[in-house]
C-alpha cells in the first residue's frame, strides 16, 4: 500500500487538482477477500433466504414496538447498503442521500394517495408505488451523478450538501403539492385479512421493510462481486490506473450513484409507508449526516457494516433517551437538561467509538475474530 | 456450495427451535370495556401512566419546553396530596424536537412499549397530525392536544382525540372582530405559518373581515428563519395592523425584522400561541421595548396578574414542585392542562377504563382557569371557546375588555357573561 502512496505522490505533482486516491480510502479497513466458490447469485440468494426466515420468526417473537423499530432499521438498511457501496467502494462522498430518500418518500406518498383517491384497488399498489419511488430517486441520482463524475472530494460533498438543503425549500415553494412543513399523510392498506383480525400492523410493516432491505442487499452484494464492483474499487483506488485498464471512470461513477440513489429511494419509500407520513424535516441535512455517520461507524465498505450502521441509527437515540430517563434529577436541573442530555450522550458515544474502533464496528469484530482464532 | 448448504440447514434448524418456543398466534386484546382496572393499559391500583410528546429542543422549544414540566409539577402536587382515587399520576415526556418523524416513533414507543393509559397534550399541528391514525387504531385517548388546529375536532373520524385551546379559526374571528371595532379603516394584513395553523387562522379572519378586508397575506415556514421578504411585502403594502398566526420565535422575528426595516411599526396582533410576553422579551433581549402596545388574545388569566386566585395557586405549585421556574403563560398553560386532566380522571371514576374516560370528557361542564367555556360534548371535541384580549403596557401584559366567544363557522362573536371559576381550597378539583 505504501508503494502506491509513493507513486500517487509523484502523479499528484502533475495533477494537483485531482488527487488520484480518494481520502476516504484511509477510513476503509484492509480486507482479505476469499474467492467465492460456486455461483455468487446462488450464494447470496441463500443468505437472503436464511435472513428472511430468521427475521420472519423474530418478528413473531417480539412485541409491536420492537417490530416497528425493526422496520425502521430495515428501511435505513436499504439506504446504508447503497451508500456504503458508493462511499466505501467507489470513493464518492454524498451528503445528499437524505434528499434522495425524500424523492422516494414523496413519490410513494403521492402515488399511494392518488391510488386511494381514485379508488384503485389491489395488493399491487404498494409495490408499484415503491417502484415509482425508486425510479424517481434513481433519476435524481443520475442527475447528481453526472455532476458528481466531474467533481472530486470537497467539491462533490458541496454539491450533494446543496441537494440536501434544497428539500425544505422545494416543499415550501410547491406547497400545493407537498404541503410545506406539515408534509403529507400516506394512505397505506392494512395488513391482508388472511393474516387474522389481531395481526399487529407493525409486524406487517416490518415484513414490507425487511423485504425491501433484503432486495437492496441482494442487488448491492451481487453488483459489488461483479465486474462493476471491481471497476468501482479500481476507480476509487486510482483513477489513472483504472483508465489505463480500460475502465470508463465517469460512467462507473454515475452507475454507482444511480444504484445507490435507487436504494435510498426505496428506503425513503419504505420509511414513508411505515410512518404513514412524510414531511421535509424528516429528510433534512441531519438525516444525510447521520447516514454517513452510520456507515462509517458500522464499517465503511462492508454490507455488514451497513447493517450495524442502520441498527445504530435507530438504537442510539432510543437508548440515550432510556438512560437519561433512568436518572432521577431535581426539577430545576431536569428543566435545564431535559432534551439536551440525550444529545450529549449521543455525541459522546460517537467520539468513544471512533477512538476505540476507528475502522468501525464490523472491523472491530473482525479483529476480535482474528485474535480468538490465533489464540485457539 | 455444500458447506454453505449445510450451514444454512443448521441455521434454519436453530430458527425453527426459536420459533417453536415463541407463541405464533395473535390473541385478541383482553376484555375491552367494563373490565377490572388490572386489564386497562397504563392503570394499576396505585398508578395511572400518561405520556406526551413535546418540543424540548428545536425550533419550537422557546417557551413551549416549559409546558410539560409545569403539568408534571401539578401532577406531583396532586400526588403529594393523595393522588386521584388513590392512584398517583405518572407523566412520561418525550422530546420530539418538533420533528414529525420523531413524534411517530416516540408516540409508538409510549403506547406500545411504555403502555400509557392516554396521550396528553401532545404539542404541535404538524407533529400531532401524523399520529392521529395510529392513536385511533390503538383506541388510545388523545386528550387536549396542545395546538389549535381544527383537526382535533372530528369526533366521527377520530373519536378519541380532543382539543384544548380555542381553535385557530375561533381565535382568528375573535381577533378580527377586535381589529374591526378598535382600528376601523386601517389597512389590515395577515402573516401565517404555512400549515393548518396559518390557514385556519386566515379562514377565521376572512370570515369576519371578508376576503378583501385583508390587503396583504404572507406565509413562513419554521425551517427558514429569513422572513425579511415577507416583512418587506407588508411594508410595501402599507400595512397598519398585522394579524399574525406565528409561534413565539417567529412573532419575535417579525417584530424585530420590521423594526430593522427603517421604522416599520405596524400594530402587531399575534395569536395567543405566539404572544407570551416573558418568552418574547427573552427572545428579543434589548429589543423588548418593541413589544410595548402589543395586543393579543388569551384564554387563560395572564401570568403577571398576581391578584388572580389561579395565578396564586400555580405560583405556589411552581415554587414547591417545579424548581421555581420563571413564571409565565406557558406554566399557566401546563398547569391548567394538569388541572383539567385531574378533573376528567376524577369524573371517569375509580374503575377507570379508556372508554369511560372518553365518556367523562364528552360529558363536558368543566370549569377551571380558562376564561371561556369548554365545548366538549359527544358531537364536539374542540376545547375552550372563549377569549379575552390583552395588552402590553409598561412591560406588563394585562387582560382588558370582555370575554368573547364564537364558533368555527359563521356564528357571531358575542360576549360570554358567566362569572370566572375559582380553584378549590386545596387547589385540587373536587371529585
Amino acid at each position: 500500500m505504501s508503494a502506491t502512496n509513493e507513486k500517487t505522490a509523484t502523479t499528484e505533482k502533475t495533477l494537483p487538482v485531482r488527487p488520484a486516491r480518494s481520502p476516504i480510502s484511509r477510513l476503509i479497513p484492509p480486507r482479505r477477500t476469499r474467492p467465492g466458490r460456486g455461483s455468487t447469485l446462488l450464494r447470496h440468494l441463500l443468505w437472503v433466504a436464511v435472513g428472511a426466515v430468521a427475521v420472519y420468526f423474530v418478528s413473531y417473537g417480539i412485541d409491536p414496538f420492537r417490530n416497528y423499530q425493526l422496520a425502521t432499521v430495515a428501511a435505513y438498511l436499504c439506504v446504508t447498503a447503497g451508500l456504503t457501496m458508493l462511499t466505501g467502494l467507489n470513493g464518492q462522498l454524498s451528503l445528499g442521500h437524505g434528499a434522495l430518500m425524500a424523492c422516494g418518500a414523496y413519490t410513494v406518498a403521492l402515488a399511494q394517495n392518488e391510488f386511494g383517491d381514485r379508488g384503485v384497488l389491489g395488493a399491487w399498489r404498494l409495490p408499484v408505488s415503491l417502484l415509482l419511488g425508486v425510479l424517481v430517486a434513481a433519476l435524481a441520482g443520475a442527475l447528481i451523478g453526472v455532476c458528481a463524475a466531474r467533481l472530486r472530494g470537497p467539491y462533490l460533498a458541496g454539491v450533494t450538501l446543496a441537494v440536501a438543503l434544497v428539500v425544505p425549500a422545494f416543499t415550501t415553494r410547491f406547497a400545493g403539492l407537498f404541503n410545506a412543513d406539515q408534509g403529507l399523510s400516506v394512505y397505506v392498506d392494512p395488513a391482508p385479512a388472511a393474516l387474522g383480525p389481531y395481526f399487529p400492523p407493525e409486524r406487517w410493516q416490518a415484513w414490507i421493510a425487511i423485504g425491501a432491505a433484503m432486495l437492496s442487499l441482494l442487488i448491492v452484494a451481487n453488483l459489488v462481486n461483479s465486474r462493476f464492483g471491481r471497476a468501482f474499487k479500481a476507480v476509487r483506488d486510482d483513477e489513472v490506473a483504472a483508465k489505463l485498464a480500460g475502465i470508463h471512470v465517469a460512467r462507473t461513477q454515475v452507475l454507482a450513484f444511480v444504484v445507490s440513489a435507487g436504494c435510498a429511494g426505496l428506503g425513503g419509500g419504505v420509511l414513508a409507508v411505515i410512518s404513514q407520513s412524510v414531511s421535509p424535516s424528516v429528510f433534512g441535512l441531519t438525516l444525510s449526516l447521520n447516514l454517513l455517520l452510520a456507515i462509517v461507524l458500522g464499517g465503511l465498505g462492508s454490507l455488514f457494516g451497513a447493517a450495524w450502521g442502520a441498527l445504530l441509527l435507530v438504537l442510539l437515540p432510543y437508548l440515550t433517551t432510556e438512560v437519561t430517563r433512568g436518572l432521577s434529577l431535581s426539577p430545576g436541573l431536569a428543566n435545564k437538561l431535559e432534551g439536551n442530555l440525550p444529545l450529549a450522550i449521543f455525541g459522546l458515544t460517537l467520539i468513544i467509538v471512533m477512538l476505540v474502533a476507528p475502522g468501525g464496528i464490523q472491523d472491530a469484530f473482525r479483529a476480535l475474530g482474528r485474535t480468538i482464532r490465533r489464540r485457539a | 456450495m455444500l458447506r454453505i448448504a449445510r450451514r444454512g440447514i443448521v441455521v434454519a434448524a436453530c430458527l425453527a427451535l426459536v420459533a417453536a418456543s415463541s407463541a405464533c398466534s395473535d390473541e385478541a386484546p383482553s376484555s375491552s370495556g367494563g373490565g377490572s382496572a388490572a386489564s386497562v393499559p397504563g392503570v394499576t391500583d396505585t398508578e395511572i401512566t400518561l405520556g406526551t410528546h413535546m418540543p424540548l429542543t428545536g425550533p419550537a422549544a422557546a417557551g413551549y419546553s416549559k409546558i410539560s414540566p409545569a403539568t408534571k409539577a401539578y401532577f406531583d402536587y396532586v400526588n403529594a396530596n393523595g393522588g386521584v382515587h388513590g392512584r398517583k399520576i405518572k407523566y412520561l415526556v418525550e422530546d420530539d424536537g418538533y420533528n414529525p418523524a420523531n413524534t411517530q416513533t416516540l408516540v409508538r414507543k409510549l403506547v406500545l412499549e411504555d403502555k400509557v393509559f392516554a396521550i396528553l397534550n401532545g404539542l404541535g399541528t404538524p407533529t400531532h397530525t401524523g399520529v392521529l391514525d395510529f392513536l385511533k387504531t390503538q383506541k388510545v385517548p388523545d386528550l387536549f392536544v396542545a395546538s389549535g388546529s381544527r383537526s382535533w375536532n372530528q369526533p366521527e373520524k377520530y373519536p378519541t382525540t380532543f382539543g384544548f385551546q380555542p381553535d385557530y379559526t375561533v381565535e382568528g374571528k375573535i381577533i378580527a372582530d377586535f381589529v374591526k371595532k378598535t382600528y376601523p379603516g386601517k389597512v389590515v394584513c395577515h402573516m401565517g405559518q404555512d400549515d393548518d395553523f396559518g390557514r385556519d387562522s386566515l379562514a377565521g379572519v376572512e370570515q369576519v373581515l371578508g376576503a378583501d378586508g385583508i390587503k396583504e397575506r404572507q406565509k413562513y415556514v419554521t425551517s427558514n428563519t429569513n422572513i425579511t421578504p415577507q416583512i418587506q411585502a407588508f411594508k410595501a403594502a402599507g400595512c397598519e395592523v398585522v394579524i399574525s398566526a406565528t409561534i413565539p420565535a417567529f412573532t419575535a422575528l417579525s417584530i424585530g425584522t420590521a423594526a430593522k426595516l427603517g421604522g416599520f411599526k405596524p400594530q402587531w396582533v399575534p395569536s395567543s400561541v405566539g404572544a407570551d410576553y416573558t418568552t418574547l422579551s427573552g427572545l428579543l433581549g434589548e429589543g423588548k421595548v418593541l413589544l410595548e402596545g402589543l395586543v393579543a388574545p388569551g384564554y387563560l388569566p395572564v401570568s403577571t396578574d398576581a391578584s388572580n386566585p389561579w395565578v396564586q395557586l400555580y405560583q405556589k405549585v411552581n415554587k414547591e414542585f417545579n424548581g421555581n421556574a420563571p413564571f409565565d403563560n406557558n406554566i399557566m398553560f401546563g398547569m391548567t392542562v394538569g388541572y383539567l386532566t385531574v378533573q376528567v380522571l376524577l369524573k371517569a371514576g375509580k374503575d377507570i377504563t379508556r372508554e369511560n374516560l372518553i365518556a367523562a370528557v364528552e360529558s363536558g361542564g368543566f370549569k377551571n382557569a380558562a376564561v371561556g367555556p369548554y365545548r366538549f360534548s359527544a358531537s364536539d371535541h374542540s376545547g375552550i371557546g372563549g377569549m379575552q384580549m390583552g395588552r402590553v403596557t409598561g412591560g406588563v401584559q394585562a387582560a382588558f375588555g370582555p370575554v368573547v366567544q364564537t364558533d368555527d363557522g359563521a356564528g357571531p362573536v358575542q360576549e360570554y357573561t358567566e362569572a370566572p371559576a375559582t380553584p378549590t381550597q386545596n387547589g385540587i378539583p373536587a371529585a
